[in-house]
């Protein structure tokens, strides 16, 4: 019943859209590129079930839609919760007869709130329950739904509305949380990191979280250009420069074993090609405060936290 | 007229006859989290379905929160849902329960009714779901183990019917039902089957206007919770009133027919009414005190007091004509409250009661009595001094204090 995949350009625009035009979002959105993509992806009939936030809000406003495929919301911290009861459902009515398709795949978006915060403890219990679903984190690091506030994925020295640059506090105090490993430890089948400019590497990465048998967990890097105060046509370059800059790594874990997915993997074997944190951050007004010479110090910490990081990577893809 | 269907006496607690009533009603998806005193329910569950007695997908979540998304997201998928919950686990459901309503997912829920913390009490009172009367689920509150199991068993005929489209709460009192065995007349499976049927979904027009069954299909892409603003969301809330006033009817017909395959009915299925009709003092309850007040009832009476009980079994929609009818001709009331409306002068029963009587022709006394709170027990002596308390109103023509406290230390 799968769709051949041929990753090609023309497949991918012929391809009619689950995720329709005529939606509210920002322009330059990453998210709603990103849930475009994400749904030419699919490999046949398919149910999608979102936490509360941006990219549902655009979508859904009573009585439009920008889904062409059967699509959920009921609440903020429960997009995995939804989806278990999809599945299970699904299961059951096949055994006894009550649905004709042969099988239905089902997609769980949130956003970072969603997912880091107040969405972890249910999508925690679905990966531990076995859930066979694709849960799909599109992160903008931060509530921008309610207008910029930081979540667990805000990175380090951002400013957002609850964690503004002032003249004691320089943005965010802490780090970002590991979400993509944390789901790695839940020894999933599935896990992967991607960004909207590597498309390709993207729409492979949703195929494989839809192929695998049980949960998958696809962490998606999603530029806002309101929420970081960035230029509304550079929210693709700013999804390059990220993982250029290893600030968003690329690399997918199957059955727990982590690979670098190419753009990265070519950085790791020409170490010289990583552009500096720098490169990424100027130009978003979220950083700018970091640029000025009393913050050095802070945006020196946030090489050295990347570069940590990175090394901390290559140690578990095994490459050098 | 059917023959009523052969039946079984078994030997089940609260709990035991919800479960079982659960299994023979060929429930799809179950999700629930233990909470005491419903855990016995999620048990007796698990072990159907460890040992292959029933068809349905156990899903074990890891808070109630979940329990109600997943029966929720199940239930608008097209599956006969049931979860089971009290106390804390309703209260962290509280968001959850709105928005099953308002999806019209007609989940079906056993609350084994408990106090709420602070302090921490695992004893029965219905604080718990009392605090949800506003969230547009239908209530049920049952007498003992015998309804409970009838309940259930009606509540996915309520529920999935057509024009009612709403979850439902099927309330037992904790311990007092959930844990003390009793006797229970069990239909045979097959007869429950034929009652509750298959789950029926409504048809929704598409904008080319070809009519499609209302759940997640990938043949018929539907967008289900949506975000509705000034415009519409109204309008919504408004239809859930609708199929609330529809349940009304639907609640009696399910009880009348539920009587032809079993023999048994309570009341008309919304108020269960007892020695009323000449009563000059009469007490309403909600639940299983009824048992009790029954038995004081039968002693005043044969005392040569009038004296009757109201119970009222379904709460949610509140039965307003019928309570008014029952109450109209009697002389004094007291409504009882096993929950606080803290500052609001009076409980939830007692609030509803009066509010209905002021469109009486007769206006009675009526007072009211907060009981049990925490699992407190109720004593027979403590039932008849209210009866007394009410004849002395009656003489005196003066109610001195229309809120009080049974069994209370002050």
């Amino acid at each position: 019943m799968t769709e051949e995949w041929k990753f090609t350009t023309k497949d991918i625009a012929e391809k009619p859209d689950l995720f329709l035009s005529g939606h509210r979002a920002c322009a330059g959105c990453g998210p709603a590129t990103v849930l475009r993509l994400i749904m030419k992806a699919t490999r046949g009939p398919t149910i999608v079930t979102e936490a509360t936030g941006c990219m549902e809000v655009v979508s859904s406003i009573y009585p439009y839609t920008s889904w062409a495929t059967p699509w959920l919301h009921t609440a903020f911290e429960n997009a995995a919760a939804n989806a278990s009861g999809i599945e299970a459902a699904l299961k059951i009515m096949k055994k006894k007869g009550r649905i004709k398709q042969e099988h239905v795949d089902v997609i769980a978006l949130a956003g970072d709130g969603g997912t880091y915060d107040i969405g972890i403890q249910a999508l925690s219990g679905a990966v531990e329950r076995g859930h066979d679903f694709l849960f799909v984190l599109y992160d903008n690091e931060a509530y921008m739904n309610t207008g910029i506030q930081r979540s667990g994925g805000t990175p380090l020295g951002a400013a957002t509305t609850t964690s503004p640059a002032g003249t004691v506090m320089p943005g965010k105090l802490e780090p970002k949380k590991p979400i993509a490993e944390i789901m790695v430890a839940h020894e999933m089948p599935y896990v992967a990191t991607a960004s909207p400019y590597y498309w390709r590497d993207l729409l492979s990465k949703v195929r494989k979280g839809l192929e695998v048998n049980g949960p998958a967990f696809l962490h998606v890097f999603a530029p806002c250009p309101r929420g970081w105060r960035s230029d509304p046509a550079k929210s693709i370059e700013y999804s390059k420069l990220a993982v250029e800059s290893c600030v968003f790594p690329l690399w997918e874990a199957v059955n727990g074993q982590c690979q670098l997915s190419t753009p990265s993997k070519l950085i790791a074997l020409a170490p010289q090609k990583k552009k500096p944190v720098k490169d990424y951050l100027q130009g978003q007004g979220r950083f700018r405060h970091l640029l000025t010479p009393q913050n050095q110090k802070l945006l020196e910490e946030i090489q050295r936290l990347t570069d940590e990081r990175w090394q901390r990577l290559l140690k578990k893809c095994q490459t050098t | 007229m059917k023959s009523i269907a052969k039946q079984e006496v078994m030997a089940l607690n609260g709990d035991e006859a919800v479960a079982y009533a659960a299994k023979q009603s060929d429930v799809d998806v179950v999700a629930a989290y233990p909470i005491t005193p419903q855990t016995i329910i999620v048990e007796k569950f698990s072990e159907y379905v460890a040992n292959g007695e029933v068809q349905t997908e156990f899903i074990c979540t890891e808070s109630e929160h979940s329990a109600l998304t997943a029966c929720l997201a199940a239930s608008v998928t097209g599956a006969r849902t049931f979860t089971a919950s009290a106390s804390a686990g309703l209260a962290l459901m509280h968001e959850m329960l709105f928005v099953t309503s308002g999806c019209r997912a007609p989940v079906v829920m056993a609350i084994a009714n408990r106090a709420l913390s602070a302090p921490l009490n695992i004893h029965g009172d219905q604080s718990d779901s009392m605090a949800e009367r506003d969230s547009g689920w239908i209530q049920i509150y049952v007498e003992n183990a015998q309804e409970v199991y009838d309940s259930i068993i009606q509540a996915f005929r309520i529920a999935e019917d057509l024009n009612v489209l709403l979850p439902v709460i099927v309330g037992l009192d904790g311990f007092t039902l959930s844990h003390t065995l009793e006797n229970v007349k069990v239909l045979v499976d097959d007869v429950v089957q034929r009652f509750v049927g298959t789950r029926q979904l409504p048809d929704v027009l598409t904008h080319e206007g070809k009519k499609v069954p209302f759940k997640l299909d990938p043949e018929s892409p539907m967008t289900m919770g949506p975000i509705a603003l000034p415009d519409y969301y109204f309008e919504f809330k408004r239809q859930q009133e609708e199929a609330m006033k529809n349940a009304l009817a639907v609640i009696q017909k399910v009880n009348s027919e539920y009587a032809t395959v079993s023999g048994r009915s309570y009341g008309n299925g919304l108020v269960d009414v007892y020695c009323l009709e000449d009563a000059e003092v009469a007490v309403v309850c909600v639940g299983s005190t009824a048992g009790t007040i029954k038995t004081v009832v039968d002693e005043l009476r044969q005392e040569g007091v009038k004296a009757g009980l109201l119970r009222i079994r379904t709460f949610r929609p509140l039965p307003v004509e019928e309570i008014r009818r029952a109450l109209e001709n009697v002389k004094a009331v007291a409504v009882m409250d096993k929950s606080m409306s803290f500052g609001g002068n009076g409980g939830a029963v007692f609030h509803e009661v009066r509010h209905v009587l002021y469109d009486a022709k007769a206006h009675p006394y009526v007072v009211n009595y907060i009981y049990g709170l925490g699992g407190r027990d109720t004593s027979p002596q403590e039932l008849r001094a209210i009866y007394e308390d009410l004849q002395r109103i009656l003489q005196t023509k003066r109610v001195e204090k229309p809120m009080q406290y049974l069994g209370l230390r002050e």
